[in-house]
């Protein structure tokens, strides 16, 4: 690992590395010195509660000890915080790394450090621990991961191709399993390997089988991992994505199915049907559990209005409740997990405050992205660990048939898919569907869970297809997408014009179906969000919001979202104000006029006095009506900043604003980092927080708000003002000449500027009305 | 939702390509049987000719839109706006009006033609309706954007109502008011405000830059422009029955 990122960091980044190999070293040392194994820790906590009252009465017969050790207390959670910590500086060290993250997909390099670090650990201990236990991975790594998929699932690409995902989850995964299984079978019987102590030819057809359903399936951690990166366009993303969602019934069923089989011994026509009702019960009451604790949650957050700090909870809670009740069942937890995310959604979404929003996105991305660092990572522990059986032929074969059978699978059941979707499935389609079928650590846990003699060649072969999948097609997957052009995601952010001709052509195509007496997809569609509009949401979501329709839902959400950006970026947002004065005035009005509780604003803007605060917010108003005005005439003016203003008619300095803008944007698709970072209300929370001391004037009553330019149409130009407010009294920390159109206003008073009008203008929730945050604010610790 | 796709393909696709006789009605090589007594009063089969590569429907489509048609109209050979307000279920659809006049709007039977009919015949019918019918897998780029164009200029003729080739911002604010006109007093507030954030980000995206100009409106040009990450080819489309086997299919 080292080896590899030595040389290129050595360029300009040979400090932070050394820094960061000597972290990981000590965290090695901490690890080799203290690994007793998070598994055997967490399943012996009984022993250590056992140890405690020995050590107390050791102590207790000693003078009063000074200073004691007590590692065995605190062993399993300082272990697993370790390990956390270890994913976690993994994920930042590779991002420092220029370049490294586009060749390398993260999920290698992870595998990379878990292999170096579970062989330090084999090498300083002589074993290493089962890190990657089944139990840790289905209770703990993967639901967050699955929920996060759930919760932000795309519905309507999903939706529009549920029949291709359906095909290539239930039948491909099928057709894989068999003809693994069964091709697999004939090698052993076929093979002689004079160099293997097993012989082949004694595994029988049933745990083949087995081993064919479990190494079948496309593994979602895996699949998310790589296709982030490469950001295919959407439809690909959600085939392969959606079959890897749903084929965990298929999987569930066959691998219960053919272990009992193996107990069993025998097979009968009806022990088959009897799998075909499994399977239907496991898929379909999967989705019912998750769909009942969805709608659950989502009538919960109806209520939780007045206690906005345990909203978020809800929605985790919920969710793992729905993935551990299909799990007591025997029901795919996945889709459980999914069904619950994607129908929650809607409604809760509807129901909570802005920020509790923010927040579920952020726990669920951290936890998620920590839980994939993690599966990874150990991944690569697992394979030191594990005693591993090389059997070439079985291996070669193995991989092979399952590469076969993929594309086999994929081209096959296009062909037939093909017939019925309105956009065909181009021959480019199909290759990056088949080659984006990547195994993952879900393969690897089953297999660790297997009882058979035959578990070691079974799971070193697992291993081996993991790490091709994973390092091979993972690797040359981005490559291959640039070569034969496929297309991308669109990653521009979508337009209000767009959002209206969904809509409009929704009604549209209704509309002509009925004409034509057709009653097909669209046809449904709309019956069905009529029955939606017209009773679950209202049942489900509190106050107006339920009659809200989708356009004007999105209207309020991008609104917000520039009236954030537009405070966010200060300095160039009067250039880069990528929407209409108005509606970024419209959104921020409100929220001013609605009397900050006192604490808040204190904290916030401790040099304004109220009748300060009046005055601007009085100068805002005039400028909103003047901008009202306007644009009736709808002329020009409006979109453009005053001529007066200097530099603004600079349409070139505009542009290269918007394109920073864009970069920046396009830096923030990345897995973790949704809003931009600085927007992070926690974030900011805290830094403001920590400002305000530092902020307070002495003569603050002096601010000179009067000279705010009163015909300036746009908004961003009062938040202008009011960084020159800051900056004309001279503060010591902002650069002197930072006036208009100067971009290049040290970051660090930039941030603070920003941070405090972010939180003067758009804190509050997405309703003006939304006061109830407020109180969140005041109950919350302040931040160190 | 899950439950319901399957019957949109028992509907539209998987039923008539089981029965041997409607493959062949489709390749158009032999009359429809007797059984299918309900299409005997279809035009002729010269007339369906011209039809077919006029539109690109199959033999087999058209015999089915002008069962429909005929439904509609009352046997009558005409249809009037009074017809299309009958459908029931067209009654929920806010944008009824819109897509009844795009039935009746000249300019979408040829690009020649001006103004509005107030009766068509079913000729008209089919040419309107043609323009939903879905994309062939193997096109040229040229085909594509031809389609494309083809596609967006049908919806810009509905939103230009008076048709002088303009989308006023009073054109754009009837669009969506009558988007939200299910959503009341609501939908009637915010309209407005869409309507103007749409026209802003019209103007931005152009690069209506002269500022003492007024922007009187989206021209053609510039509503491809602005939908042009907008994959109409592969959405504006209706499953009318099995279609890529028909022979009309590569006519551009």
């Amino acid at each position: 690992m080292f080896s590899r990122m030595a040389p290129r960091g050595r360029s300009g980044l040979g400090r932070s590395l050394a820094e960061l190999g000597l972290l990981l070293l000590a965290i090695l040392v901490l690890l080799d010195g203290t690994v007793l194994s998070l598994v055997a820790a967490i399943s012996s906590e009984s022993d250590t509660h056992e140890a405690k009252p020995v050590t107390h009465k050791n102590t207790s017969k000693k003078s009063f000890p000074v200073l004691g050790i007590k590692y065995d207390d605190v062993s399993v959670p300082f272990e697993i915080a370790l390990w956390v910590l270890l994913a976690s500086l993994m994920k930042l060290g590779f991002h420092l790394i220029p370049r490294l993250s586009n060749v390398v997909p993260e999920s290698c390099l992870l595998i990379s450090v878990g292999l170096l670090v579970g062989g330090i650990l084999k090498l300083a201990r002589d074993e290493v621990p089962p890190v990657l236990s089944d139990r840790i991975f289905f209770l703990c790594l993967l639901p967050p991961i699955i929920l996060d998929a759930g919760y932000f699932l795309p519905i309507r690409p999903f939706v529009e191709n549920i029949g291709t995902i359906l095909m290539f989850a239930v039948v491909g995964t099928l057709w894989n399993a068999f003809f693994v299984g069964g091709l697999i079978y004939a090698v052993c019987q076929i093979a002689q390997d004079q160099y293997s102590d097993i012989d082949l030819s004694t595994i029988g057809i049933l745990p083949c089988l087995l081993f064919g359903s479990i190494i079948s399936a496309v593994d979602p951690v895996a699949v998310l991992a790589v296709f982030e990166e490469i950001h295919i366009n959407e439809l690909l993303h959600i085939l392969v994505f959606g079959e890897s969602l749903l084929n965990d019934a298929v999987t569930v069923v066959l691998y219960h199915l053919f272990e009992e089989f193996m107990d069993s011994g025998s097979v009968s026509a009806v022990d088959a049907i009897l799998g075909l009702v499994s399977f239907l019960v496991v898929a379909l009451g999967g989705v019912l559990v998750g769909a009942f604790y969805g709608i659950l949650a989502a009538f919960t957050s109806r209520f939780t209005s007045h206690t906005r700090v345990i909203e978020p909870l809800f929605v985790f809670l919920y969710s793992y409740m729905a993935y551990l009740s299909a799990e007591v069942f025997h029901l795919s937890g996945i889709m459980s997990l999914i069904a619950c995310g994607a129908v929650m959604r809607p409604y809760v979404e509807a129901n909570i405050s802005h920020k509790s929003h923010t927040t579920i996105k952020y726990f669920l991305k951290m936890w998620s992205s920590v839980s994939e660092t993690l599966i990874f990572i150990f991944l690569g522990v697992a394979t030191v660990e594990g005693e591993h059986h090389w059997d070439w032929i079985f291996l070669t074969s193995t991989v092979i048939l399952c590469l076969v059978a993929r594309i086999i699978g994929v081209v096959g059941l296009t062909f037939i898919i093909n017939k019925f979707r309105i956009v065909k499935l181009t021959t480019k389609d199909q290759f990056i569907i088949a080659y984006g079928g990547l195994r993952g650590a879900i393969a690897f846990s089953l297999g660790f869970i297997l009882h058979s003699e035959h578990k070691r060649i079974f799971l070193t072969a697992i291993i081996t297809i993991i790490f091709f999948t994973v390092f091979v097609q993972g690797m040359t997957i981005k490559p291959l997408v640039e070569l034969l052009a496929v297309k991308k995601k669109n990653e521009a952010k979508r337009s209000i014009n767009e959002e209206i001709h969904t809509r409009f052509l929704d009604h549209l195509l209704t509309g002509i179906e009925d004409i034509c007496g057709h009653y097909g997809h669209h046809h449904w569609k709309n019956k069905l969000n009529r029955f939606n509009k017209k009773y679950v949401k209202k049942i489900l979501i509190a106050g107006d919001r339920s009659k809200e329709p989708h356009l004007i839902a999105f209207y309020h959400k991008l609104e917000m979202k520039n009236a954030i950006q537009m405070v966010e970026s200060g300095g160039g947002s009067k250039l880069n104000s990528s929407f209409p004065s108005t509606v970024s005035m419209q959104n921020i009005q409100p929220k001013i006029q609605s009397p900050p509780s006192a604490r808040p604003s204190e904290r916030v803007l401790p040099q304004l006095t109220k009748g300060r605060e009046e005055e601007i917010r009085q100068i805002l108003r005039t400028n909103l009506q003047k901008t009202r005005q306007r644009l009736q005439s709808y002329n020009r003016h409006t979109l453009v900043v005053d001529p007066d203003e200097e530099g603004f008619d600079d349409l070139f300095l505009k542009k290269r604003r918007r394109m920073e803008l864009d970069w920046k944007l396009k830096q923030m698709t990345n897995y973790l980092s949704v809003p931009r970072p600085q927007g992070s209300p926690t974030m900011s929370r805290a830094r403001i927080a920590s400002d305000s001391q530092a902020y307070v004037k002495p003569g603050a009553e002096n601010v000179p708000t009067i000279q705010i330019d009163l015909a300036s149409p746009q908004s961003p130009d009062s938040v202008r003002l009011l960084d020159e407010v800051v900056q004309d009294q001279g503060l010591t920390m902002s650069l002197p000449s930072s006036s208009r159109g100067a971009y290049k206003t040290s970051g660090k008073d930039d941030g603070r500027d920003q941070q405090t009008l972010l939180r003067c203008l758009s804190d509050p929730g997405p309703d003006p009305d939304d006061d109830d945050d407020e109180d969140y604010d005041d109950d919350e610790p302040v931040p160190t | 939702m899950i439950a319901l796709i399957p019957v949109e393909y028992i509907l539209g696709c998987v039923v008539p390509l089981t029965t041997p006789q409607v493959r062949e009605a489709e390749r158009g090589e032999r009359e429809p049987l007797a059984t299918m007594g309900a299409l005997t009063s279809t035009p002729a089969p010269i007339e369906h000719a011209d039809l077919s590569e006029k539109t690109g429907f199959s033999h087999r489509q058209i015999m089915v839109l002008h069962k429909r048609f005929k439904h509609l109209s009352d046997g009558d050979d005409v249809l009037r706006r009074e017809d299309f307000l009958g459908i029931p279920s067209l009654k929920y659809n806010p944008i009824r009006k819109e897509i009844i006049e795009a039935f009746f709007n000249r300019r979408n039977f040829s690009p020649s033609r001006q103004g509005r009919a107030n009766e068509i015949g079913f000729e008209e019918f089919l040419v309107v309706l043609s323009y939903f019918r879905p994309p062939c897998s193997k096109m040229t780029d040229e085909q594509r954007k031809n389609i494309r164009r083809e596609k967006l200029k049908f919806i810009f003729n509905m939103h230009d109502a008076d048709g002088d080739g303009l989308i006023t911002l009073e054109d754009y604010k009837h669009v969506v008011e009558e988007l939200l006109s299910r959503s009341g007093a609501l939908g009637k507030e915010t309209s407005r405000a869409i309507a103007d954030a749409a026209m802003f980000e019209v103007a931005r995206t152009v690069g209506h830059t002269d500022r003492d100009e007024f922007y009187e409106g989206i021209t053609f040009e510039h509503f491809l422009k602005l939908l042009s990450n907008f994959d109409i080819e592969s959405r504006m489309n209706i499953r009318f029955l099995k279609s890529n086997m028909i022979p009309g299919c590569t006519v551009g």
